[in-house]
């Protein structure tokens, strides 16, 4: 009922629950527990793909992660769209709806497949050497047509609905990897008290447990053993087991980052679920118990759908009752698939024949095939696979040469051995040494606290690698300062052992020959193009490797890399470590976008900062415009204006009486200390040691080179107190440059620096009216001209809560900066609105203050600077302490290049028909009837309409500024060249009387 | 006329409305609780190592001296932050600014009351939910009650208190509030597993 | 991720708390103002950018706050020591391998 090929009484699915499914719009029945491969296997179904270069048909090679055929698209709905998954690692659901990829107009017959038929077209280094002329056709032609056809899968064009959680986590004993070697090696640390994490990418615990049929461990079956053992570690309280999660990358000091999927599974996840949850963990020490995977045999023809490991097999039988095939061949160079053999001819499967590479190999499977009656061919090879969507036959032939038979089978188990999943110890800077005696890469010398054990490590047999994982998860615990272990050793009753096996390409898709005999499937890589990329002069593996795309595909090589190692290094005629193995990187699997994402999308993408007064300006309509982080009131439109007339009303409205503007963003930072003045003079160019308290200076801020950093007004509040003020960007950094000097360059000085950015909100009050609007709320100050003069501060209270009252101005009118502690900010800004009200005042946005400063010349650093501008170039030397011997900057200022002649200087132009408004960052020439490309010398900084002063206004940094006052120069734009003329950079009230006005 | 009337009433108690961000706000998952706590008064205070035992005194706390730890009395929090760097978190509603302006030893206190805001994060799963985006190890042998430190969450500063095995405080400043509330409860959402 | 020692919090914190502040023991001359030219290239420009070890400044940023100075691999990117600002270069490095021989 859950398929043809279902084996009644085999396998673990022992409760079968039906979950129905589709592949291509088919309905199949499957069974919880089934992964789509096995489902889809229970079913007779083997053609899932067509391969990446030639379009051929493919089945399933593996069982797991390592599968580089069978990927698919699993489709939840329009936005949960995944391409590329393996269909081999997806767990079914009822439901569950698959896609194969890679062919047109279908599976069964892709016309992309013609590749295959022109594949002489398609040898090694085919991409380098034909697409490289001409240059542009890569861009616009090639590369768009070949990734079209190419293409694995297909992205969603659709955001992603699905969360994504993450934790940091800590541990003393990581173990990755719950085959028998990671289970013992977990419950060795956990008895000791240490902390641990087991973590495996399958469902279940076991690992090769789950298809080796012979093992027994504690008077249980292996997998049986699984279960329990991990069912007690799940159980205490110092181990946290994590199935479904993948150890994708090791990095420095034993990081690793792991994948858990904690939904993919699920018919119906709910939506608190997330879908994927990654950890960054942190190990003391790091057991390595990541296996070994199984290769396949190389020869012709050997990719067609039903040619598989011998292990998948016998997982897909052992675990999930499912045949592969009724009458199947097995082609091996060791006795691993012989188990195979024997488990399926035991379920009832026939077996056709096995061909044994080996001349005379003896041992117990061997034996055992032979009682069950299996027809054994030693010293012959398979040749060549017959079939195309399904493969039919095998032809045999006596591995020197010979007289040919080809058998009828619907499927090949393959085997030529097995390789240590070396990945981790890899990435983990670890080097691999050469076993020439086993023909293995097997862990040599190591680069972090980790330890490999079991399959990965080469060690083999099940008593061997219990016996090395649990002494090494025990030893990992005490080296990360456990107590002694006082557990019991799993015990094993009996195993399976397996032999070598061969590297490399096997006899009829030798050297000689020009057949297809695969080495990497995803990426159709054949022994042939290795050899071609040899005989064209790459030598290393490395060049051999990018020539050929070798193990570059996302299954990064788990099947290929030792083949094409084995056949390159044929081909060089050198011993295999002197050709070298290729380094591995993470991700050991693919990783979603959303798992690196976490919780780093949405609200959370960034924060989002509003300041206290936020709300007020909300509730009124305002604009809001991005700085920073910061949100900001730009503009405050009424009944139905544009930004344009928004900004026109604010600007007069602020000349004529007065306007509030929420001025909370201004970085700020609290200077205390004996040294504190001294302190100031060192960073700041301007003179500080004799500002009185209860005044304020306009500050600069140069770095080392001489460049303006940062400005800001600055208020002395008491001899030993400095209330500075940063630009609203600039705050996080200037903050860090003063610790920086102050750390390193002057330590002796007794002073301390604080942000308070967050701790006061500041609200502008600005106009003519501005002292009467805020008058009748203070208390404790005298806001007379003679006791408050402009640039002063004092400390009092303003509707009953503390302030520091700075006169200033950033307008050129009579003008307050109101700070109050930021939870009163909103209450004290609309107490003064209300006041405001009687007088006719607004609220202005960020776009009026830009504009009515540009109006006065005050410069905004970053805008109107971009770091190459020098107080002189600002035209603000009155700034620079003339007297002083020291401060940040004052050797930079006077390199050669910051004092010659020509520099860009900042001016003001004003355009030759008053309406024209430049735009910002435009260029400026001297001479427009030049040859393009033209002299440029200068830019526009800030443009803008000013209706105080009825026409457009803008500041420009131009080389020889200041004497080319009264010059008329050009700005060429697509429309026309625009006339300016340079002027001084005060374009209203040049005399300042409105300060006090 | 409204003028005086305003000036008398202003000088005998507030009249500005405090609005604290967030006031008020909870949130309840499956092993975590959230809740911005009420405003507190805070200092940022530093002093050289003679200085301490003066401030100590003025404070009535004893500055820690020792990282990443803190010392707790009557109401009266004081955090090691830096080697010359403790943030005072007073509960009890008295202003440890005022009690360090009589101390002439040489230090520099700066209000930031209004600067912080302080959320709690209680329940077996609320180490989990802070591990969501801070890195640090919070296994109670690393980071015990009272353990407190500066360090990240997410895309952000905290100040990190211990206060119970299963009770943190997380302290960020007033802009960041929005963003660490809703880090934390996206996590609270996902940390008992 | 790396794990720094803070030599103020005297224990290994994750480098998410850090950020990187250019090479160490560069000292900014007490006359600067009246440096040549050719020195203040040097003081300001030239950095040794060496394959192997550098002297370079760390800034705890997002803990204690403090600067402090490190010894660190530049090919293998281990830590070896790490001190307080202010303190000489060591004299002595203590060895670290950069290969832990197989267990």
């Amino acid at each position: 009922m859950s398929g043809a090929f279902r084996i009644p009484g085999a396998g673990r699915l022992s409760q079968p629950k039906t979950a129905r499914f589709s592949f291509d719009g088919q309905s199949y029945p499957g069974i919880e527990g089934d992964t789509l491969a096995s489902a889809l296997l229970a079913n007779g179904v083997h053609l899932v793909g067509r391969s990446f270069k030639y379009h051929r048909p493919r089945g399933f090679l593996s069982a797991g992660a390592e599968e580089p055929n069978a990927l698919v698209e699993i489709r939840r709905d329009a936005a949960r769209r995944t391409p590329n998954v393996r269909a081999t690692v997806q767990e079914l659901y009822d439901g569950l709806a698959a896609q194969s990829q890679n062919r047109w107009p279908s599976l069964s017959f892709d016309v992309g497949a013609v590749n295959d038929i022109a594949s002489p077209l398609f040898s090694a280094g085919f991409y380098y050497k034909t697409f490289m002329w001409p240059k542009a056709a890569w861009k616009n032609l090639y590369e768009p047509k070949i990734r079209a056809a190419a293409g694995l899968g297909v992205a969603p064009d659709q955001p992603d609905p699905d969360h994504y959680s993450a934790r940091f986590a800590h541990c003393d004993v990581l173990v990755l990897g719950g085959g028998a070697a990671g289970i013992a090696a977990a419950l060795a640390a956990a008895e000791t008290g240490a902390r641990v994490i087991l973590a495996d990418e399958q469902a279940e615990f076991g690992g090769s447990l789950r298809f080796e049929s012979g093992a027994s461990i504690d008077g249980e079956d292996g997998f049986g053993w699984a279960q329990a053992a991990t069912a007690r570690l799940k159980d205490m309280d110092n181990v946290r087991v994590l199935s479904r999660t993948t150890a994708f990358g090791y990095y420095a000091q034993n990081f690793v980052g792991l994948v858990e999927r904690v939904s993919d599974h699920l018919q119906n996840p709910g939506r608190d679920l997330p879908r994927e949850r990654l950890w960054q963990v942190r190990a003391k020490r790091v057991v390595l118990a990541t296996g070994a995977i199984e290769r396949h045999m190389v020869f012709a023809d050997n990719d067609r759908p039903g040619i598989m490991l011998a292990s998948a097999a016998r997982t897909y039988l052992n675990h999930y009752g499912v045949a592969v095939g009724r009458n199947v061949g097995v082609y091996t160079a060791n006795d691993s698939a012989y188990a195979a053999a024997i488990d399926l001819k035991k379920a009832g499967v026939n077996v056709a024949a096995i061909v044994d590479l080996r001349d005379n190999p003896t041992g117990p499977v061997i034996d055992e095939a032979r009682a069950l009656g299996i027809e054994i061919n030693f010293g012959r090879a398979v040749i060549r696979a017959g079939g195309k969507l399904r493969v039919s036959s095998m032809t045999v032939q006596p591995k020197n040469g010979g007289g040919e038979r080809t058998i009828p089978v619907d499927a090949i188990l393959m085997s030529a051995g097995w390789t240590p999943s070396v990945h981790l110890f890899s990435q983990s800077r670890g080097k691999v040494a050469f076993n020439d005696e086993t023909k293995r890469f097997v862990p040599g010398i190591y680069a972090q606290d980790c330890v490999s054990v079991g399959a990965c490590n080469g060690t083999d047999g099940l008593s061997a690698t219990i016996d090395e994982a649990y002494a090494a998860g025990a030893k990992a615990a005490k080296d990360a300062g456990a107590k002694a272990a006082k557990g019991t050793k799993p015990k094993v009753d009996a195993s399976e052992s397996w032999s070598r096996g061969m590297l490399g390409a096997a006899p009829g898709a030798g050297p000689d020959t020009t057949v297809k005999a695969f080495v990497d499937f995803q990426n159709d890589v054949t022994a042939k193009d290795i050899r071609q990329a040899v005989h064209e002069g790459m030598r290393s593996i490395e060049h051999v490797k990018r020539f050929t795309t070798n193990g570059m595909a996302t299954d990064q090589g788990k099947t290929s890399n030792m083949h094409g190692l084995a056949i390159a290094a044929e081909t060089l005629g050198k011993p295999i470590p002197q050709v070298g193995l290729t380094t591995f990187r993470a991700p050991y699997t693919p990783v979603t976008f959303g798992s690196i994402v976490g919780h780093a999308r949405g609200p959370l993408f960034d924060p989002t900062r509003k300041t206290a007064i936020h709300p007020w300006a909300e509730a009124q309509g305002a604009v809001f415009e991005d700085v920073g982080q910061w949100k900001r009131a730009w503009y405050f439109p009424k009944g139905g204006e544009d930004i344009h007339a928004a900004v026109d009303r604010e600007c007069v409205a602020v000349r004529k009486t007065a306007g509030l503007f929420d001025a909370s963003t201004l970085g700020k930072i609290e200077v205390v200390g004996p040294d504190a003045a001294k302190f100031m003079e060192l960073l700041y160019t301007n003179p500080w040691e004799k500002l009185e308290p209860g005044r304020c200076r306009y500050g600069i801020m140069l770095r080392e080179d001489g460049f303006i950093y940062d400005d800001g007004v600055v208020g002395r509040l008491a001899p030993d107190r400095f209330h500075v003020t940063t630009t609203t960007g600039g705050a996080p950094r200037v903050m860090n440059h003063m610790e920086d000097y102050l750390q390193t360059e002057f330590p002796h000085l007794d002073v301390w620096l604080t942000s308070t950015t967050e701790q006061w909100a500041v609200i502008a009050v600005q106009g003519p009216k501005s002292r009467d609007i805020i008058a009748p709320l203070v208390e404790g100050i005298d806001m007379s001209d003679e006791a408050l003069p402009h640039m002063s501060v004092r400390e009092g209270k303003i509707c009953g809560v503390p302030t520091r009252l700075f006169r200033m101005s950033f307008s050129g009118e009579r003008g307050f900066e109101v700070n109050v502690p930021a939870d009163y900010g909103q209450a004290v800004w609309e107490a003064l609105w209300a006041e405001g009200q009687k007088h006719g005042a607004v609220a202005y946005g960020t776009e009026a203050m830009h504009v009515l400063r540009a109006e006065k010349g005050y410069i905004i650093v970053g805008q109107d600077t971009d770091g190459t501008v020098t107080p002189n170039d600002a035209g603000l030397d009155w700034a620079v302490g003339k007297k002083k011997t020291d401060f940040v900057g004052i050797r930079g200022m006077a390199r050669p290049d910051l004092v010659a002649k020509g520099r860009k200087q900042l001016v003001g132009l004003k355009t030759r028909d008053p309406k024209v408004v430049l735009e910002e960052g435009a260029q400026i020439v001297a001479d427009p009837k030049q040859a393009i490309p033209m002299t440029m010398i200068g830019h526009v900084t800030s443009s803008y309409w000013s209706e105080n002063c009825g026409r457009s206004i803008a500041l420009a940094l131009v080389a020889g500024g200041r004497d080319r006052m009264g010059e008329t120069l050009y700005v060429p734009m697509p429309n026309g060249t625009i006339e300016v003329e340079v002027t001084g950079m005060v374009f209203f009230d040049e005399k300042g009387e409105r300060l006090n006005g | 006329m409204a003028k005086a009337a305003t000036r008398k009433t202003a000088a005998a108690t507030p009249s500005a409305e405090r609005r604290a961000a967030l006031a008020g706000q909870e949130l309840s998952a499956t092993g975590v609780k959230l809740a911005v706590l009420p405003p507190a008064e805070r200092i940022s205070l530093r002093a050289p190592e003679a200085s301490l035992a003066a401030l100590s005194k003025a404070l009535g706390v004893t500055l820690p001296r020792k990282p990443k730890t803190s010392a707790s009395k009557a109401g009266r929090t004081a955090l090691w932050l830096g080697p010359d760097e403790w943030l005072v978190i007073d509960e009890a509603g008295k202003d440890p600014l005022a009690d360090c302006a009589e101390v002439t030893a040489l230090h520099s206190a700066v209000g930031i009351s209004h600067r912080n805001i302080a959320i709690s994060v209680t329940g077996p799963a609320a180490a989990a939910a802070v591990n969501s985006g801070c890195p640090q190890d919070l296994a109670l042998e690393v980071f015990p009650v009272g353990a407190a430190s500066r360090t990240i969450l997410g895309k952000v500063e905290i100040v990190l208190l211990r206060t119970a095995e299963d009770a943190f405080r997380v302290e960020c400043w007033r802009s960041f509030s929005d963003y660490v509330f809703t880090f934390l409860s996206e996590a609270a959402g996902d940390a008992a597993a | 991720m790396l794990l720094i020692r803070c030599p103020y919090c005297e224990e290994e914190r994750p480098e998410l708390e850090f950020r990187n502040a250019g090479e160490a023991h560069i000292a900014r001359s007490a006359n600067i103002a009246g440096e040549s030219d050719d020195d203040f290239e040097k003081f300001f420009f030239i950095r040794s950018n060496p394959k192997g070890i550098i002297h370079e400044r760390w800034r705890h940023m997002h803990g204690c706050a403090r600067f402090f100075n490190a010894v660190r691999d530049t090919v293998s990117d281990k830590f070896i020591i790490t001190y307080k600002a202010g303190e000489p270069k060591p004299a002595k490095l203590p060895k670290i391998s950069n290969e832990v021989v197989a267990k």
